[in-house]
């Protein structure tokens, strides 16, 4: 997107976010608490966890975004070869996370699920599913992408 | 395009509402919810719901209770019934009485959307059934296109005698005319019938984009390139592909795109080892693809190839004994779509229709029948609703004096664009072709917004 990417320092995944019962952590909390110290130069601010992610109607998400809002938060535990009994892979999970990212990004700008396999926003709620698809959004969705970078620049100046 | 699918989710859980909407409004659903069954019953007489999630247990009303109530006027709405207490009794009590699946709180994400991917798919095969079925009676129609027009009816003929051969067939009309719904009317009347149609817009890509959607690339063949994708031509093997927008593509891909009907081969990018393809080529412009030739921006040598046969679709402004018809066949369609009821097209707003001019043609008159079906309050649609469409805009010429077509087009293109306070993608809608297009537009007409 061509847009400077900065790394904050890391935050607490806040305590009211865990569910004991459920061991998991429900990531509209987290997504608040990212809201709540948001830095105001951002653009777009996206978290990343290690803890296993929940919405109270679904048993995991892999993230959650603001619908056409500024933060995201994607969860890499469910990501990891190791989190199905297998082989560790590196590479493997910096590409599923950043796919992940992406399509989180994407609905930061406003974008829903595309029906394209291929694209980074179709919705896949297994590795598989993320596996398959690229870490790219298809061209009309690069086109809202676009058209929504295009509004920002106009709002905030480059 | 199609309205959203709207879903009702029906819980007493404020929480399970919000996180469950929230969920499907990201995978572009519309999403209403209600805490109770009574208040779900008022919301059902005042919009159309797809399918409804209801929760089981409920004060009140609950989801069994609901779900009958529903099912005496809309016995075909598909009800998911969600519970945090699953029992086999139970859940064999809501299928029997009715309920399309039984989903157990929380759910599994994957399960929640592939059932409702399901319903939707099963209701749209439901819808396109009746309406196919209605289709097949029809008179004037060769697959998906209307026509009472004589020179229409020669088109029909032509493309029943090319289809079953092999040649490749140009097709040349003006946007909006139903480039595409004659070529994919020869894809359905030839031996390919079976095989995939796959249709590309050359314009709305970059000529790299362009290049690797039609011949496909290898894996590391450019930045982003992760794994080897299979380009549109050999995705249409053994069918057919249509290429729209052919007048607009560069230089490199005219020749490639030569090599490819001469020598039947592809090479993917990033690769030197050709692949035999068998297709079928169709490809269509809106451009005088000879006056491109006369001044260099488009290959003889391609034109001779792709212009085996011509297919010449006349705009809709010379054929308005199908302006009647057409509206006939959208009505019926958009009715089924949006579950409306519209019967017809009153007197004085049919004969604005078969005055306007129509440069958006078939697309356009689409646009403008779906809008007023949506729009109209009775079953009859009036000059209210289709007034401000093509109203004035027919009725006041662009300047006098100067009548041509350029003329014509850049005041309603200007008009259009007024109107609908510079939203573009309002006014592509509206003047029936694609943004790209009307981009194209405002800048050859060098239209400004007023400050």
């Amino acid at each position: 997107m061509n847009i400077p990417v900065r790394v904050l320092p890391p935050i607490k995944n806040p305590v009211e976010a865990l569910d004991r019962d459920r061991k998991q952590y429900y990531s509209t909390r987290i997504l608040r608490s990212i809201v709540n110290s948001l830095d105001p130069d951002a653009l777009r601010t996206v978290g990343i966890t290690d803890v296993d992610l929940f919405i109270p109607i679904l048993t995991y998400v892999f993230g959650e975004a603001q619908l056409d809002g500024t933060a995201a938060i994607v969860s890499g535990a469910r990501l990891r070869q190791e989190y199905y009994g297998l082989k560790p892979d590196r590479r493997l999970y910096a590409e599923r996370l950043f796919k992940e990212v992406m399509h989180e990004l994407g609905h930061t700008f406003g974008l829903t699920h595309c029906d394209l396999e291929h694209c980074v926003m179709h919705l896949s709620n297994t590795v598989a599913g993320v596996d398959k698809k690229r870490a790219d959004f298809c061209t009309n969705h690069w086109d809202e992408v676009g058209k929504k970078l295009k509004e920002l620049e106009r709002a905030y100046g480059t | 395009m199609a309205r959203k699918p709207s879903i009702m989710i029906v819980d007493d859980e404020e929480i399970v509402r919000t996180s469950l909407s929230s969920w499907l409004l990201e995978d572009g659903y519309d999403v209403l919810t209600f805490e109770s069954g009574k208040l779900a019953l008022e919301a059902l007489g005042k919009k159309q719901f797809d399918l409804m999630l209801v929760d089981l247990k409920m004060p009140g009303m609950d989801g069994l209770e609901l779900m009958k109530e529903v099912k005496k006027s809309l016995p075909d709405m598909p009800i998911i019934i969600m519970t945090a207490y699953a029992t086999v009794d139970t859940a064999v009590k809501a299928i029997k009485e009715g309920a399309f699946d039984y989903l157990m709180k929380p759910f599994d994400p994957e399960e929640i959307s592939l059932t409702i991917k399901k319903i939707m798919k099963q209701q749209m095969l439901e819808q396109e059934n009746v309406y196919l079925r209605k289709e097949l009676a029809k008179q004037f129609q060769f697959h998906q296109l209307y026509s009472k027009n004589k020179k229409m009816q020669e088109i029909f003929e032509l493309i029943k005698t090319v289809a079953t051969t092999d040649v490749t067939v140009l097709i040349h009309g003006e946007t909006g005319t139903g480039k595409e719904l004659i070529a994919r009317a020869i894809h359905a009347e030839s031996l390919r019938k079976d095989r995939p149609f796959i249709p590309v817009s050359c314009a709305s890509l970059t000529e790299t984009l362009l290049e690797s959607e039609l011949f496909g690339h290898e894996k590391g063949s450019f930045t982003g390139a992760s794994n080897m994708v299979k380009g549109m031509f050999e995705m249409a093997d053994r069918g057919t592909i249509f290429l729209d927008e052919i007048g607009d593509i560069s230089p490199k891909l005219q020749m490639d795109l030569l090599r490819v009907l001469e020598t039947k081969e592809i090479v993917r990018i990033g690769s030197a080892v050709p692949i035999p393809v068998d297709v079928r080529v169709i490809a269509a412009t809106n451009k005088d693809l000879r006056k491109g030739i006369e001044n260099g921006t488009f290959r003889e040598d391609l034109f001779y190839r792709l212009n085996v046969i011509t297919v010449d679709i006349p705009p809709l402004r010379e054929k308005p004994e199908d302006i009647p018809l057409l509206i006939d066949q959208l009505i019926e369609k958009v009715n089924i779509e949006t579950g409306k009821s519209v019967k017809r097209v009153s007197e004085d707003a049919m004969a604005l229709l078969m005055q306007y001019r129509w440069p958006g043609n078939i697309r356009e008159l689409k646009n403008v029948i779906e809008r007023s079906v949506v729009l109209a309050k009775e079953d009859i649609i009036t000059l209210n609703e289709i007034g401000p469409c093509v109203g004035h805009i027919s009725r006041a010429p662009a300047a006098a004096g100067d009548l041509s077509l350029e003329s014509m087009e850049r005041s309603h293109v200007a008009a259009v664009l007024k109107q609908n306070n510079w939203n573009i993608s309002t006014s592509a809608q509206i003047l029936g072709i694609d943004r790209t297009t009307l981009y194209k537009k405002i800048k050859k007409y060098n239209l400004e917004q007023d400050k």
